[in-house]
Parts: structure tokens; sequence; C-alpha cells
């Protein structure tokens, strides 16, 4: 049966049917409705719920919990998240599970509190120091965010990595009809490294600190084989009308959905729009946009930033096809009709010059 | 068919309740539908308003820069909110609150005088459903009767006792518009 | 023959890394002898800190996480709250619990975590060669107050104990020193007992250790030693700052 959810309190309840135990968060704007589901569902399920003193504290709370074995998460927006990137980093050396979820908002510094799209470059880079990534998965509606949260967690535990699900103001705030019933149990992963006494067994250490340069190396080599592995085996994206677009949009998240609003409207012009959506920033699907590139010249990135993900585009094109880019930053939200309009002015004057 | 609608009005006025509950209702019907209410900082404020977005097909943005529909529940809103009204829209204003001498002319106002009303049913509170029942005759956005008949599973657990009153309410604003 | 003396279980096989008169030694072998006399080591897990004290993890034979500088009594928490009945204790300096991590502590101690902060106080930044630390003494020298501590510029030294007793979260704080053989027993007298209001549920408890750190105080153990009488027990006096019945 479907219920009219936010995607905070929808992303609550996904977490709590895959498992989610433990969940630690303090209160930011525009995620503080996940906080508040999982401050009165937690107790009810047999969780754990604390409402931490920072974000510092939650997410090490989270590492915690997560060296102790359970399934673990936290979540913030992006000032927060700027907080939390400590943790994230040594949750990453440690080579621990966790899920991170940030609800985007306008930056920097204290920007505002409308959905915004520009911690994507803090997001997929690893975001904390050292050589790191994590795996960034971003939905564009509130039942790909309930479908996404049993995934981002098994992606977890079986990479052991964190994960961060990369929302926006607006997927958290709307409402929209979700169904949980495709949510299976949990898989068992087995974890002999997780801290729960040396009791017949010898005692375990859980530690990021390697003096020994060489040591050092190779523990970083060992993570860089596993982040290849991400990268052959778990990016995941959504095409549409791309079979014979001559121009393809690529956009994430909520303004995915916009664009294919767009979309829609180009095609009644008859201009041959697509759409590439990334469900994974991070392994960025860089092969699929090197196939599309075979016969699509015209590329158009959009984005609610200055324009991050862009870069990603370039790098997958080394060079082919053109890159064209537009952005709202600050929390903007764009329209379909806004975007039509400026990737039809670009069709056209491109067509001019071609008949030129 | 893809229409969008702004609820507005002071905060307490049950505007979100309002939006949720036809949201809901189009849910129920098997339809797209978004709800996007405003946060934050302005809802601190004193305002509050909510965009619900119902649609045959898949929706692109739960945002509406041009609703179809507007319900005003005070005069700041009716100010702020006609001014995105498309041309030739439908504006419902809470009369008992709101003056509308300033209205555009290329839009249509519907004026329900909700308090007056919902003062008959001796619960001032429900005057956000008495405007929903009047809405929903004017726009025809969901079936009033269906919404009628799930009102229970709309308003969720918990909530039974003020099952009644809400039905008296939105019949109440239905009735009230004429053909 | 009757063995009096000998490793206790709880610590490997491994020579101590610290500096000739330091306190460390002494504390982890006593924690280690407390966890093996309460019959503990396969229910111990250490949270290790950045500092001085950061490699107990290769002293310890139980299990041990280094979590990052100050975010100790955080990490161990998250440990307590999914293994409730495992014995969790942070291990953390000075730099690390009063300055960096004084939110984490603070606010695990308020919420009364049934965790057990062992918490060395020296006074100064050992492992990074000797800077201020929020315990520094008044007019005390080191390589970020080479003219000594100046309250005025430089803030006064916490007293942790005293601060985290007005908390309702926290059921035991004592303040010991291992600079005598009469305050080694205490101090494993004190961890003992730190440990069983964990056991016992009661609330969150600390043992605050003074210990000498010759190498930073740029003094011989015996004077470093006779220090910690003469100098540093004037601002952090000994005993028992809280306790409520267990």
């Amino acid at each position: 049966m479907k219920r009219l959810m936010s995607g905070n309190a929808a992303l609550g309840e996904a977490a709590i049917l895959s498992g989610c135990t433990c969940y630690f968060g303090y209160p930011i704007t525009p995620q503080n409705e996940l906080t508040e589901y999982m401050a009165k569902r937690m107790p009810e399920s047999g969780g754990v719920f604390i409402q931490s003193e920072s974000e510092i504290a939650a997410i090490n709370m989270v590492l915690g919990a997560s060296v102790a074995g359970a399934r673990a998460m936290t979540s913030s927006s992006s000032p927060g998240m700027s907080l939390k990137q400590e943790g994230i980093s040594y949750l990453a050396a440690d080579e621990l599970p966790a899920v991170i979820v940030n609800m985007v908002r306008g930056g920097p510094g204290m920007g505002n509190i409308s959905p915004a799209q520009s911690d994507y470059l803090q997001a997929t880079r690893g975001g904390g120091h050292g050589d790191y990534r994590t795996i960034v998965l971003a939905p564009s509606s509130v039942q790909e965010l309930v479908d996404i949260v049993p995934l981002a967690f098994d992606l977890a535990d079986a990479y052991r990595n964190p994960v961060i699900i990369l929302g926006d103001g607006m997927l958290g705030q709307m409402m929209e009809p979700v169904d949980f019933s495709d949510i299976k149990k949990p898989k068992d992963y087995p974890k002999d490294y997780i801290l729960t006494g040396a009791e017949n067994r010898p005692s375990r250490m859980v530690r990021s600190l390697l003096f020994d340069t060489k040591e050092e190396e190779e523990h970083n080599w060992k993570l860089y084989r596993k982040f290849q592995r991400i990268e052959a085996n778990e990016v995941r994206c959504e095409t549409f009308m791309t079979d014979d677009a001559e121009i393809v949009v690529v956009a994430y998240g909520i303004a995915a959905r916009i664009a294919k609003g767009a979309i829609k409207r180009l095609r009644q012009e008859n201009i041959k729009a697509g759409l590439l959506r990334p469900i994974t920033l991070w392994p960025f699907p860089s092969k699929n946009i090197v196939e599309l590139a075979r016969y699509v010249n015209d590329f158009f990135v959009f984005e609610m930033s200055t324009g991050q993900m862009i870069e990603d585009v370039k790098l997958a094109l080394s060079g082919r096809g053109h890159v064209n880019f537009y952005g709202r930053p600050g929390g903007v939200i764009p329209t379909p009709i806004e975007l039509a309009r400026i990737v039809s002015r670009h069709y056209y004057q491109t067509q001019k010059v071609k008949r030129q | 068919m893809l229409i969008k609608t702004v609820f507005s009005g002071f905060g307490g006025q049950g505007v979100l309740s309002m939006g949720f509950t036809m949201a809901n209702a189009a849910m129920l019907e098997g339809r797209y539908v978004t709800y996007l209410p405003s946060y934050g900082v302005e809802v601190r404020g004193g305002t509050a308003n909510c965009t619900v977005v119902v649609s045959d097909e898949e929706i692109a943005s739960p945002v509406a820069s041009e609703p179809e529909f507007v319900v005003a529940m005070n005069q700041p809103s009716f100010v702020r909110f006609q001014s995105i009204l498309q041309s030739g829209g439908l504006l419902c204003v809470n009369s008992s609150l709101v003056n509308t001498s300033s209205a555009r002319g290329d839009i249509e106002i519907l004026a329900v005088p909700t308090s007056e009303l919902a003062e008959k049913l001796g619960q001032i509170k429900v005057a956000n459903m008495v405007m929903l029942g009047a809405f929903i005759k004017a726009s025809n956005i969901v079936s009033f009767d269906f919404l009628v008949e799930h009102l229970a599973e709309i308003l969720g657990e918990g909530k039974s006792k003020l099952i009644k009153l809400n039905r008296d309410a939105l019949e109440l604003g239905y009735n009230f518009i004429k053909e | 023959m009757k063995k009096i003396y000998t490793r206790p279980a709880s610590l490997k096989e491994a020579h101590f890394h610290y500096c000739p008169g330091c306190g460390h030694g002494i504390i982890n072998r006593l924690i280690a002898e407390v966890i093996d006399e309460m019959g503990l080591r396969g229910k111990a897990i250490c949270v290790a800190p950045a500092g001085c004290g950061m490699l107990v993890y290769n002293y310890f034979d139980i299990d041990t996480l280094e979590s990052a500088h100050g975010r100790g009594a955080a990490v161990a928490t998250g440990i307590k709250r999914v293994r409730p009945d495992n014995l969790v204790f942070s291990y953390q300096g000075d730099g690390d619990l009063a300055a960096i991590g004084t939110a984490e502590g603070f606010h695990a101690a308020n919420r009364g975590e049934l965790i057990t902060v062992i918490f060395v106080n020296n006074g100064v930044y050992g492992m990074t060669g000797g800077q201020m630390a929020p315990t520094t003494l008044k007019e005390q020298i080191t390589t970020t107050t080479p003219s000594g501590r100046n309250p005025v510029s430089a803030g006064h030294p916490v007293r942790v104990c005293e601060v985290f007793s007005v908390l309702d979260g926290t059921s035991y704080l004592e303040r010991v020193a291992v600079n005598s053989p009469s305050g080694i027993k205490k101090t494993k007298k004190a961890i003992a007992k730190a440990f069983q209001h964990q056991i016992n549920r009661t609330g969150f408890s600390l043992v605050e250790i003074l210990s000498p750190c010759p190498t930073n105080w740029k003094m011989s153990p015996i004077e470093s030693f006779r220090w910690i009488d003469e100098v540093m027990t004037k601002q952090f006096p000994l005993g028992v700052i809280k306790e409520v019945k267990c």
C-alpha cells in the first residue's frame, strides 16, 4: 500500500526496514524530519537514537556503532556535512560501513535552507583528508530514495566503506506516494573485524595510524584496489529518450526530474533531446557517457550549482563532443520551461552555425 | 493533465493539512502527486504555504512557478500568490479575512466566507476544510465523493473522532458553491 | 616456587615505547591488572586516543579501537549503546579530553553514558613535543608558552573532575596520581571502582590520573614525581571528587 510521505520520513522508515539499528543526528534544516522520525521510530523498533551534541559527535557515534557491528546512519545538511568529514575519513581508513545522508542546501558558509547541488565535489572526492572515495547515491524521487536506502546499507557492508546518500532540501521536504514492500530483510554479512570483546579469540584492533610508510602505502593501494572494484561493478544510471537523441542533458537528483520535464517539452518542439541521469555520482557513469558520445555530439550539463559534475562529464568525454552548461546555484529551483528554453535556444543557435 | 495548486495562509489556519488532504485523495485515486511544503525560517515567521501537483503522468517538478489554482486564506498570501497565478487561473480566497479589491483583472476570484461558514458548525478551526470542500467543487481536481468516502484513511489513525466534523465542513464548503 | 609478580594476561608481550619516567606505562599496566582481576578480558573494549596514549593498542591484549583526536567519548558511546554488556572505556590525555574533545566528553558525561574515561593529565601535549595543554599550570613553561602560561591570554588550567562533577549523569569521579607506590595503589583501586560503576550501570565514571612527563617538563623522573606533589596537586587536589552510591 502506498503512503504519502516526505523524503526525510520515508528515508527513516526505509533505513529501519533495511536493518539500521542506530541513528545519531544533530538538528539542521532541511533534514530535521528525519532526525525527528528516528527519535520516535528507533525506540519503537528496539534501536538506538541519540541527538548528539554536534555533527562531529554524531559521525563518531556512527563509527563506534559500526565497529561494534551495527548498521548505523547519520544525516545532515551541507554545513553539518563539512563537520562530518573528519569522521568519514576515519570510517574509510578503518574500512567501516556507514550510511551518511546529506540533504544539500544552498552554500557556501551558512548559505540558506533551499535545495541545492553544490556539495557534489565534496561528496564525490572523498570530502575529508586522505586518499579515499565514498560511494555516492543520488535519488530523484521519494520512492527512489526508499529503494536506494537498502542498497546503500548493502554496498556499505559489502565494500566496508561509507556510503553517502546525496539528496537536497526539496527531496527531503516534498511528499510523494511511497511503497516499502520491496525492502527485503538484510543479508547477513560476515563481520570478522568488529569489536565484541576478545572472548575465546585473539584480540582485535581497528586503527588507521600506520607510522610505517610502507605499511601506509600498502593500505592506500589496498583501498585503491577496492575503489577500482567499486568503479567496475557499481555504476548505476538511467537514460531517457537517448536512442535517437541529438542532444543529451546530463543531470542528477531533483535537477534530473526537472530536466525530464524539459525534455518532454523539447520533444514536442521536435528537438531530439534525451537525458542521462547518474544514480551513482561516484562511481560516475563515465562509460555510459562515452557510449552515448559515439552518436551524440552535444551534451548539456544541468546542475543546481555553478558547475561541479561538469568536471566528471568532461573527464569522461576527454575532449570528445561539446559540453554545455546551465546552472542555478544558491538554492534557486529552476523550472522545466526555463531549461527547455535554454536548451532550445542552444539547439537553434548550433543549427544556424551548422547551416552556415 | 498536470494541475498545480498553491495553498497559502497563516500558520495555524490548517493550510498544510488542506494540501495534504487533497494530495492524499489524489494518491488514493491512483494519480501521480507531489506535495511540497514551505519550510524553515518562513514557517517560523507565521506564514505557511504548500504546493500540490496532481498529474496523470510522472511529475517533473513539485514547484509551481505558474499554478492553475491558488487558495489564499489571508491577505498577505492573497497579495503574494495572486501574482504567480496563471492568466485565467482561479483564486479561491477566504473572504472572511481577505479584501479582493486589488485583484488582477485576468483571473477568476472565488470568495468563500470560511469563518462564517465554519462558525455554523461551532468550530472555527475547520475553516480550512470548508475551503477545501469549496475548492474541490470549483476545481474538480479530485472526486469529492471519493475524498469523503476515504476520509478516515486520509486523516489517519487517532483522528476517528474528527471524521464527522471534517466531513460536515467539507460538505458545507462544497454545497456553498453553486453549479 | 610461588609466582608473585607477572605480566597481566591483558597486556601483550611488547615493550612500552614510553620515555623513562613516564606515567603511561604504569597506568597501562594497572588497567590490564584490573581487567584481569575483575575477569573482564573477554568483555573489555578500549578506545585509544591521539597523543602519547595512542599506542595502547600495541600493549593491551583486548579489543581496541583508535579514535580520532578528542572523539573517544563519542565513539565509546556508539560502541556501548550497541553492546551494553561489554566494558567500554576510553583512554584520553588532557589535550584529547579537555581541549579538542571537550564537547564529546562533557556530553557523554551529561547523558550518563555507561562508559569509563581514563584521563591521563600530565599538563602538556607530549606526543607533539611539549606544547601547552588545557591543564598546563600558570607560569608553566611549554614550547607554546615560552615565558610561562599567562592566564590573561592563554586561560587557566582546567579542572576536569570538578567541571564534570556538576553534571547529573556522572556517578564516579576521582583524581589520583602515579608518582608514588601508595599513589599507584590508589590509582588501581580507583580504576576498579570506576569499572564497577559502569558494570552496575550507575552512571558515567572517570578517573583523572596525574602523570609525570619528565621529558617535556625538562626534569629528571625523581624531580617530576616530586613536582606532582609539590606543585601540580595544588591546582589539581587529589581524592574522590564525586561518588554516587554504586
